[in-house]
């Protein structure tokens, strides 16, 4: 079913026996009563750009934390890169069951994953350099002197090769966000999460993050982007998914924010732009 | 730390403010009285006879003294030592997803802390009675692979430093609670999206930044138990500093100056521990002061002086920082 859903929405790289980066069926979440995913079916293909867009409380950020899993699945399954994530199939007397992951094989699936958050993260006790560096040396046991290297070149490609040095207090919010993208970089995860990256940015500084996004989207990152920035959908977006009220009410082609066809993803357009 | 630093100095500004001084008696006034009622007391301390300052002196340097500071220092350091590294398990335990080991962590700490250590003291030193033989063997059986007499384990001595460590362990892990809670989720959440397991976070990501709430407490938990040691007499452990003053006094009838002894190396020794004190929380606070330097050891140049960067934003968080390391 999803399948055909990424066919109408003429995807590129959707031909047959391509794997979907992340592929979302029926995806539930739910914290105590409160039910904040109802069914979202989503699906993602390699080296295209997703944009989630949708008001505070629609469920977008908890989708995302899903992908990563900060939180776990109530309900339904998601797979990245054709394999589930969070469980595994096991034959328990002939019965199909489900078995939680544990810790290992959990960081082993999230190292696949980039993720940036809507307040950066940054370790405030390490200096820009010290942050990329930490996961390739104590994740993926690189050499310090390999890392180092990796690390100059991811803050380099963000543009910050003049501040390694720096910690995160004495960086601008803009450069702050720049270096949790390059940290996310040099473990060179196959796709990248943002979760509302620019939401907590002074206006002038918004640009600065959005343009190193739309160079890692030239270069052919897999990308799924929780924003509230219409003109960046617009520009970068293989695919926009409006969700609203823990529903995707309305999925497609970056057109669709010109041509919206769901009364509800009008109203927020109006609101927006 | 007040700077007497001229705003705006070498800068041309024509119509600079030159003005007095706002008139304040009340400060001088209360200096004055205060410096009065100093110098009065010092010069009591250094003229009145009963303080007898030449036996002060004498026994300053007195071999059961010396002896007495090596003891004391020695209880202070495997103590303290003991008890970081069982507060940080306990107060880790007490974060445990696992009830058993929460509820091990609370009985601890509800015992240790509800006790007075003088009666935990007191207790170590009947340990030997209580427990005659340690072994070594299957629980509830009666099988044995190793045995030993208590008596040779818990000396004197072990008796003193696993009793003032298991009470400071209690105090110490609900410091090591705090600082751990204090730590931003979002750096836990952060590691785990690269991929960091739980003990690796710990260690590399939590910890680090709970360092520098932990340690000022610490500094402070570390001076009182310098002196808490004195109270291993209880045990009785009679080798450290106050004891071994006051034998001394006991032995020539002089119990003031042999006070003032214990007294002079207590505070030498307090003073060396805020030095290490506030050296650690320089190490610790780096990152957080904004114009800390840089890991190589050079100053980076200050924000928004390189690049067309809006800096205004960098200067609030810097402040930010500045007045919170100071408050």
């Amino acid at each position: 079913m999803t399948e055909t859903t990424a066919f109408q929405t003429g995807l590129p790289n959707q031909a047959a026996g391509v794997v979907p980066a992340i592929r979302a069926t029926q995806v539930h979440k739910a914290f105590g009563s409160l039910h904040v995913l109802k069914g979202i079916d989503l699906t993602v293909m390699p080296g295209t750009v997703t944009v989630i867009l949708g008001p505070s409380g629609s469920g977008k950020s908890t989708f995302l934390r899903l992908v990563n899993q900060l939180e776990t699945l109530t309900g339904g399954s998601i797979e990245v890169n054709g394999e589930l994530i969070g469980y595994k199939h096991v034959d328990k007397n002939g019965q199909d069951m489900l078995q939680t992951l544990n810790d290992k094989e959990i960081a082993a699936q999230r190292s696949r994953l980039g993720m940036v958050f809507q307040r950066f993260n940054l370790f405030p006790h390490m200096t820009a350099l010290e942050n990329v560096m930490e996961a390739p040396v104590h994740v993926k046991r690189m050499p310090k002197k390999e890392a180092h290297d990796l690390a100059v070149a991811e803050l380099e490609r963000v543009g910050l090769g003049d501040r390694l040095d720096y910690y995160p207090a004495q960086l601008s919010g803009g450069q702050q966000q720049r270096v949790a993208i390059a940290r996310a970089l040099a473990m060179k995860p196959e796709i990248m999460l943002f979760d509302e990256p620019t939401s907590a940015l002074d206006p002038e500084l918004v640009g600065e993050v959005l343009s190193v996004m739309r160079s890692l989207a030239k270069d052919g990152m897999t990308m799924v982007c929780v924003t509230h920035e219409i003109g960046f959908a617009r520009e970068v977006a293989d695919q926009v998914v409006f969700m609203d009220g823990g529903v995707v009410v309305e999925k497609g082609g970056p057109e669709i924010i010109e041509h919206p066809t769901e009364p509800r993803f009008k109203d927020f357009l109006q609101h927006v732009l | 730390m007040a700077k007497k630093e001229i705003d705006g100095e070498g800068l041309d500004i024509p119509n600079r403010i030159k003005a007095l001084p706002v008139k304040r008696p009340g400060p001088i006034v209360a200096a004055v009285i205060v410096a009065l009622l100093a110098a009065m007391l010092i010069q009591g301390m250094i003229t009145n006879p009963r303080l007898e300052w030449a036996i002060v002196w004498k026994y300053l340097f007195n071999e059961n003294v010396l002896e007495g500071i090596r003891y004391t220092l020695e209880l202070t350091v495997i103590s303290m030592v003991v008890a970081i590294i069982l507060s940080v398990i306990l107060a880790i335990m007490r974060k445990s997803i696992n009830p058993v080991l929460r509820g091990v962590s609370w009985f601890f700490i509800w015992f240790f802390r509800g006790t007075p250590v003088y009666t935990q003291l007191i207790f170590w030193g009947l340990f030997s009675v209580l427990i005659p033989k340690l072994s070594l063997g299957v629980p509830f059986t009666s099988i044995e692979f190793w045995s030993i007499d208590s008596s040779v384990v818990v000396t004197a001595f072990n008796a003193a430093w696993i009793g003032l460590a298991l009470n400071e362990a209690a105090y110490l892990s609900e410091i090591v609670r705090a600082g751990l809670e204090a730590v931003d989720p979002g750096q836990t959440e952060a590691a785990e999206a690269l991929g960091m397991n739980r003990s690796l976070i710990m260690r590399r990501i939590v910890l680090p930044q709970a360092m520098r709430i932990i340690i000022p407490p610490t500094g402070n938990e570390t001076i009182g138990m310098l002196k808490t040691t004195s109270l291993v007499t209880a045990v009785p452990f009679t080798l450290e500093l106050q004891f071994a003053t006051n034998a001394i006094a006991n032995r020539i009838y002089k119990p003031i100056p042999l006070l003032l002894v214990a007294c002079f190396w207590y505070l030498l020794i307090t003073s060396i521990l805020m030095v290490i004190q506030s050296r650690l929380e320089k190490h610790f606070g780096k990152g957080f002061d904004a114009r800390a330097m840089g890991t190589r050891g050079k100053q980076p140049p200050l924000p928004g002086k390189t690049e067309g960067e809006p800096k205004d934003d960098v200067n609030k968080l810097n402040e930010a920082a500045f007045t919170g390391m100071t408050a």
